[in-house]
């Protein structure tokens, strides 16, 4: 949490100095970074494999997410599960793009045989086949018109995202749509869109998705090693600088009005403050956010697919900062970092089977289980979660908040004798 | 004196039971008022139709020099155009400071843009530091408005709505849980902002209401029953009626 | 050896034998249409044999359909020296052979002077299809129902006519009306006499059978045609409408030799290619190339060096197009025939739309039932008592697995489903009780958090049902008495298993609204919903009411589980199949209100359905826009259809 100085005197210190929590974890942030990179093979020693750079930072990609998550859940009371949807967007986005290019290198060199030098239209062709031959088609759908310009397919990993919340944040925000009707709604639209991406017609090859994006057109000469990290480094430099921009957003007065919509949002329209605007600026916000970790996260997982878009995706992000912690921004990333390197560790089949002498216990099968019942857990017995635990060794300490609410519904740190 | 509020011929039902009705009422711009009437005589329904929670079925609410309709406006809009609410339980942020409640009520653009780049600016901080003092809460800036006691929360809520800095004040049970001390307290502050603007106090207590010394208006039923000074609507048979004759 | 010398002795007696007793009847009718196809009947050719099967069909001789009948059995045989065609049958080495006119028995004969018929499949069947009509006639009714079964697969021109010729000694009504229906349709199909075809055709007016729609259609079958002028009673058609596009008018033009053939594009490469010298085309640099107008301009230079043909232009195109008329024409049949079955289809249009209309709304209705059935336990939890169970699903799953497991027991499949219904009620209340104690009861009033720890519940459920039962599809199949369907006309029909459901949906309504209006648990459940202070000051125990409430509202679902099962597949994913749509169907309907729920249900199915109608391919699609949709609607009902208003709605 961070810590605004009550006594008021203007002067104004650096931001960073001001929240010392911001800064410790940039420089926790940097210092893993360099580790990374020096354990790593691209650029270091080696002794990290590529692959597992991969998935650190794909990790650091999703703890993105989760501080978007944090921002519109945790410190605005929005419980939206539909933020992995726009996450999707931004893969699709930039997917769409380097499959482009990719293919596109692929289909000159073979046309560049040919007796003729191609047309355009032979090149387009090609490509086009090549991109939607599995789903039976041979043209490009409308929606592939800007694939072939990376700046206009960067502006749509922003854009995209960004109309989408908007409009569908207008539709729902502007009709009073709040609590868990709103979180039904939101899980209603990521589900639409699944099943929208799902139909071959969709223009996004299907259930196929976009594959290969691991492959930087351009960039053939460069090994995975190296590209890994580099991705490593642009993930981690996203993390940093949202991290920055999302403490920047919640210390100040934007911070408090955003607290005081969760805690009481028809107080907060008494005051005088258009809460619905309010609403719409963190839900699109956060969905950009979320784009741009989307756009980092796909080329280095390689493939996209309608499943990544599923509605569960979004509850598992729900899950990350709920575990981590919600209402402060470090433990929204702790808890997409725990849960996620934790689920690839069980679901890779790393962790050891537990015999129990008449069973035993595989984790590849039984990681959900003891994921769901440990979330069930958190949410009675530690409802900070693990950012719960930090607290114990820093000074400043939140209220005793007795497991209240932290959502609209019913308005934070109740007091009982106002409601006997 | 021209009048600052004009509600006429308002009525809103609730399937079918109707909470007000057909009530005429006006305020001028720098006028003390105090509502009564017993339980269910429609005095929350009246605050929520002029503060835009709940739009009535008939009638026009007119506000301001240039009269504007109140009823096509939103609960913010009607807030910004200078319209200040006290809830009956104390609704602050618990969450917050006391120094964060009183700089979120502080009037200032409330569009997200300029409050996102808002820095509170020395004007600003003194004017927050004043109201503290006023209400009473200077030592206890930096403490989460949580940890305040009922009628620390109760003043905190006044000075919130003073920073507002409200054309009309509209407080609905301000005394409740008050010691006279405070009583005495609360009645000089409403007394003071009604010399620069329009206040509605919505009082059970007649003790309280005698020492605004100010005009009355009884409501019943939905509509006005009686209006003028507390004497003269003490003395009229009807409201005798509705107070004791239950 | 003795036995076998006596045998030859008899067989050479024998056979002397047949050559005088053969007074053959050679000139009987029957022998002599067989001798005047002979040479057809002997090569035996599917290509050639029609003249003489039809000849025989319709010579109106009673004997024909035994000389069919056993010429299909492969027992006509034909003398090589006289040509004569006799029945016979192998006996004792020889041939027992029978005269085609009468059958009478002619003596046993030598094998070797006889040819034996072998018609192949293709020709036993045409002869299958001559035998029908005498079928027709038949003494036994049954054959005749068979034979008129296999006119109404394979018709033929011929069956008209002896299809008329049976109506008149038809007595059994049953069949004579089948009889006279059929005949009608043949008339339509087949009848040469215009008027005739008319007649039939405005008797069927308003008919919505298949075969009716069937008969009709091939008559109004058109094609687009070309030509100077046109002809009457065609209708001309517009180049560069949908129907005939430019361009597919142009290549109709080429197809019809009326106009140059176009060069492709494929082809102005191929000829480029073909004209390379050294690094050019025609003097133009290959390298250069690389767009459509510069090798048109190429091909051109190329053209006009008569090395390949000329490029057509797209003026030239549009000229040619202008030269002619496109028109469509009835090809099916003469024009007044065609428009005939053109307004009776037509009518039968209208009537069909009405009907497809009623079978829509019956499969909405059962949709929407199946999501009221889903929904109707969220009605409980959700809508009475306010609790977000996102496990929902899972408990309808459950309820499907248990239904499953009682069926690997209970062989029987009507017991069992009996047995399972009040199984699936005890598991998921036994299951939504535990949950109630162990997790909701201490999260009232924070839904939200409400909602992520029921949705670990469910993750937990579903990977847990995943470990159990596998990731396939699990039967649970309906007892056979809810095989089949409900037919009420060719169009409308209704399969049992979704009026079981409607009708299950419709007797949890009723104990719903018995529950909740009519017994004390019901009133202690409003009375707690409302004001749990106040109903606990009067001795109610609202733990115990929120339990049972909760365990009722899941039982439920589990109960949904076994019917959905029935109609579905049973899989550890069924439950998140349901939960958004149960959701929406509460949400849409209005929140505390069964009445809304039951709406919320009918809209949504009828939503689904109707979508679906509009996009039939593409069942992801409709799924998409109705969500889409109730995102919508949600803007201008944002407390549902039936809304609570006032301070009440506030709570």
């Amino acid at each position: 949490m961070v810590d605004i100085t009550s006594a008021g005197a203007p002067t104004r210190k650096p931001f960073v100095m001001r929240y010392p929590s911001v800064a410790i974890f940039l420089a926790i942030l940097s210092l893993f970074t360099i580790c990374v990179t020096v354990l790593g093979e691209g650029f270091g020693i080696g002794v990290v494999s590529t692959s597992f750079i991969k998935t650190l930072g794909k990790t650091l990609c999703l703890c993105l997410a989760a501080l978007a998550m944090d921002l519109v859940w945790g410190y605005t009371g929005i419980l939206s599960l539909g933020h992995m949807a726009f996450f999707g967007i931004g893969g699709y986005a930039i997917g769409m793009w380097l499959m482009y290019a990719r293919t596109e290198v692929i289909v000159r060199e073979s046309l560049s045989a040919a007796a003729l030098p191609p047309t355009p239209q032979e090149i387009s062709d090609g490509i086009a086949t090549q991109i939607f031959g599995v789903v039976g088609a041979s043209e490009f759908p409308p929606v592939w018109a800007l694939a072939h310009s990376l700046p206009l397919q960067m502006a749509a990993i922003v854009i995209v995202p960004g109309l989408l919340a908007l409009v569908f944040g207008w539709l729902a925000f502007r009709s009073r749509v709040t609590g868990v009707y709103l979180s039904i709604l939101t899980q209603a639209m990521t589900l639409a869109l699944s099943l929208y991406l799902f139909q071959n017609d969709s223009g996004l090859r299907g259930n196929n998705g976009l594959s290969g994006l691991q492959n930087l057109p351009g960039l053939e000469a460069v090994p995975q090693s190296q590209i890994s990290i580099l991705f490593f480094w642009a993930s981690a430099l996203a993390l940093g600088l949202g991290y920055l921009l999302c403490a920047w957003v919640v210390s100040g007065k934007f911070g408090s009005v955003m607290r005081a919509i969760r805690d009481d949002e028809s107080r907060v329209r008494f005051l005088g403050y258009s809460v619905e605007a309010y609403k719409l600026f963190v839900f699109s916000f956060t969905a950009v956010i979320c784009g741009i970790a989307g756009a980092l996260y796909y080329p280095q997982a390689g493939i996209i697919n309608p499943a990544e878009v599923a509605p569960i995706a979004s509850i598992y992000l729900a899950v990350w900062v709920a575990i981590g912690g919600r209402g402060r921004l470090y433990g929204a990333v702790i808890g997409a970092a725990f849960v996620s390197l934790l689920s690839t560790w069980f679901t890779g089949g790393q962790a050891p089977d537990v015999s129990l002498g008449f069973f035993t216990i595989q984790w590849v099968d039984w990681w959900t289980i003891l994921l769901g019942l440990s979330f069930v857990a958190v949410t009675l017995f530690a409802p900070k979660g693990i950012g719960g635990l930090i607290d114990r060794f820093t000074e400043h300490r939140s209220p005793e908040r007795h497991g209240a609410d932290l959502g609209p519904d019913a308005g934070a740190l109740r007091e009982k004798e106002a409601l006997e | 004196m021209s009048n600052l509020l004009e509600v006429s011929g308002v009525s809103v039902s609730f399937d079918g039971f109707k909470a007000i009705n057909n009530l005429t009422f006006q305020i001028g711009s720098t006028e003390m008022r105090a509502v009564i009437g017993p339980n269910g005589a429609g005095k929350t329904t009246f605050m929520d139709i002029l503060t835009g929670k709940t739009k009535p079925d008939e009638g026009h609410v007119y506000w301001g020099d240039k009269p504007v309709s109140l009823l096509s406006m939103s609960e913010s809009q009607i807030a910004r155009a200078g319209v200040g609410r006290k809830f009956q339980r104390p609704t602050v942020f618990e969450d917050q400071s006391v120094q964060e409640n009183l700089m979120l009520a502080l009037k200032n653009n409330r569009g997200p843009l300029a409050v996102l780049r808002f820095h509170p600016s020395r004007r600003d901080h003194e004017q927050v530091a004043k109201l503290a003092d006023e209400i009473g809460l200077a030592k206890v800036m930096s403490r989460k408005a949580g940890e305040l006691s009922h009628g620390q929360k109760q003043w905190l809520e006044i000075g919130m709505l003073l920073a507002q800095d409200p054309r009309l004040l509209l407080v609905d049970e301000p005394a409740a849980g008050m010691t006279p001390a405070e009583r005495e307290h609360t009645t000089e502050i409403l007394v003071e902002a009604a010399k620069t603007r329009a206040v509605v106090v919505v009082e059970h207590d007649m003790e309280f209401v005698r020492r605004l010394n100010c005009k009355v208006t009884v409501l019943h039923e939905g509509s006005v029953l009686a209006e003028g000074s507390l004497d003269h609507v003490t003395r009229n048979e009807k409201v005798i009626e509705v107070y004791l004759g239950r | 050896m003795l036995f076998m010398i006596q045998r030859a002795l008899l067989l050479l007696i024998i056979l002397m034998a047949p050559t005088l007793v053969s007074a053959q009847s050679a000139d009987a009718p029957i022998q002599l249409i067989l001798q005047s196809h002979s040479e057809a009947i002997v090569k035996s050719s599917r290509k050639t044999i029609g003249p003489a099967i039809d000849a025989l069909a319709q010579s109106g001789l009673p004997e024909a359909q035994v000389v069919l009948e056993r010429w299909q059995a492969k027992e006509m045989w034909v003398n090589k020296e006289s040509g004569l065609f006799v029945f016979a049958v192998k006996a004792n080495g020889g041939l027992q052979t029978f005269d085609v006119s009468d059958n009478s028995e002619t003596g046993i004969a030598d094998k070797k002077t006889f040819k034996q018929l072998k018609p192949n499949s293709g020709i036993r069947s045409m002869i299958a299809a001559a035998l029908v009509q005498f079928q027709l006639n038949d003494p036994i009714p049954e054959n005749r129902q068979t034979a008129l079964t296999a006119i109404e697969r394979d018709a033929q021109p011929s069956h008209l006519i002896a299809l008329r010729g049976s109506l008149e000694g038809e007595e059994d009504p049953a069949i004579r009306l089948r009889k006279t229906r059929l005949e009608r349709l043949l008339t339509i199909r087949f009848d040469e006499d215009e008027a005739a075809r008319i007649s039939a055709i405005e008797g069927f007016d308003g008919d919505l059978s298949v075969e009716v729609r069937a008969a009709l259609n091939p008559l109004i079958a058109t094609e687009i045609q070309v030509g100077e002028v046109v002809p009457e009673g065609s209708i001309p058609v517009e180049v560069g409408s949908d129907e005939l596009t430019e361009s597919q008018a142009y290549s109709f033009l080429v197809e019809n030799e009326l106009a140059p053939a176009t060069v492709s594009p494929q082809a102005v490469k191929e000829t480029l290619i073909a004209n390379i010298e050294g690094t050019a085309v025609a003097g133009i640099q290959v390298a250069t190339l690389d767009d459509v107008a510069a090798r048109e301009t190429a091909y051109k230079l190329l053209a006009q060096q008569g090395l390949a043909d000329p490029l057509v232009t797209n003026a030239q195109k549009a000229a040619e197009i202008e030269k002619h008329q496109f028109f469509r024409t009835y090809v099916g049949a003469s024009l007044p025939v065609a428009l005939a079955a053109q307004a009776a289809l037509d009518n039968i249009e209208t009537q069909v739309a009405l009907n497809r209309t009623a079978d829509l709304i019956l499969d909405a209705l059962s949709l929407g039932s199946i999501y009221f059935l889903a929904a109707i336990g969220l009605a409980i939890t959700f809508g009475v008592m306010g609790v977000i169970n996102m496990a929902h699903g899972e408990f309808i799953m459950m309820g499907a697995y248990t239904g499953y497991v009682v069926q690997l027991f209970i062989p029987d499949f009507t017991i069992s489903i009996l047995v399972a219904i009040p199984s699936a009620f005890l598991v998921t209340f036994s299951a939504g009780v535990a949950m109630e104690r162990l997790v909701i009861r201490w999260l009232y009033h924070r839904p939200l958090e409400t909602l992520l720890a029921t949705f670990g519940v469910s993750i937990a459920l579903q990977q847990l049902a995943k470990n159990i039962f596998g990731t396939q599809a699990r039967p649970l199949t309906a007892p056979a008495w809810l095989d089949g369907s409900f037919v009420i006309n060719d169009i409308v029909s209704i399969s049992y298993i979704r009026i079981a459901i409607f009708v299950l949906a419709l007797i949890f309504l009723a104990l719903f609204l018995f529950v909740m209006n009519r017994t004390r648990m019901g009133l202690e459940v409003r009375a707690v919903t409302q004001n749990p202070r106040m109903a606990a000051s009067m001795g109610i125990n609202p733990d115990k009411i929120n339990m049972l409430t909760f365990g009722f509202g899941s039982g439920i679902a589990g109960i949904a589980g076994v019917a959905i099962g029935l109609y579905a597949k049973v899989t550890s994913e069924m439950g998140s199949d349901y939960i958004v749509q149960s959701f929406m169907t509460v949400v849409v309907g209005g929140v505390g209100n069964i009445w809304g729920t039951l709406l919320g249900a009918t809209m949504v199915g009828t939503l689904q359905k109707g979508i679906e109608w509009l996009n039939p391919s593409n069942t992801l699609a409709a799924q998409t826009y109705m969500i889409l949709f109730i995102i919508l609607f949600i803007q201008f009902r944002p407390r549902g259809i039936i809304a609570l208003k006032g301070r009440a709605a506030e709570v």
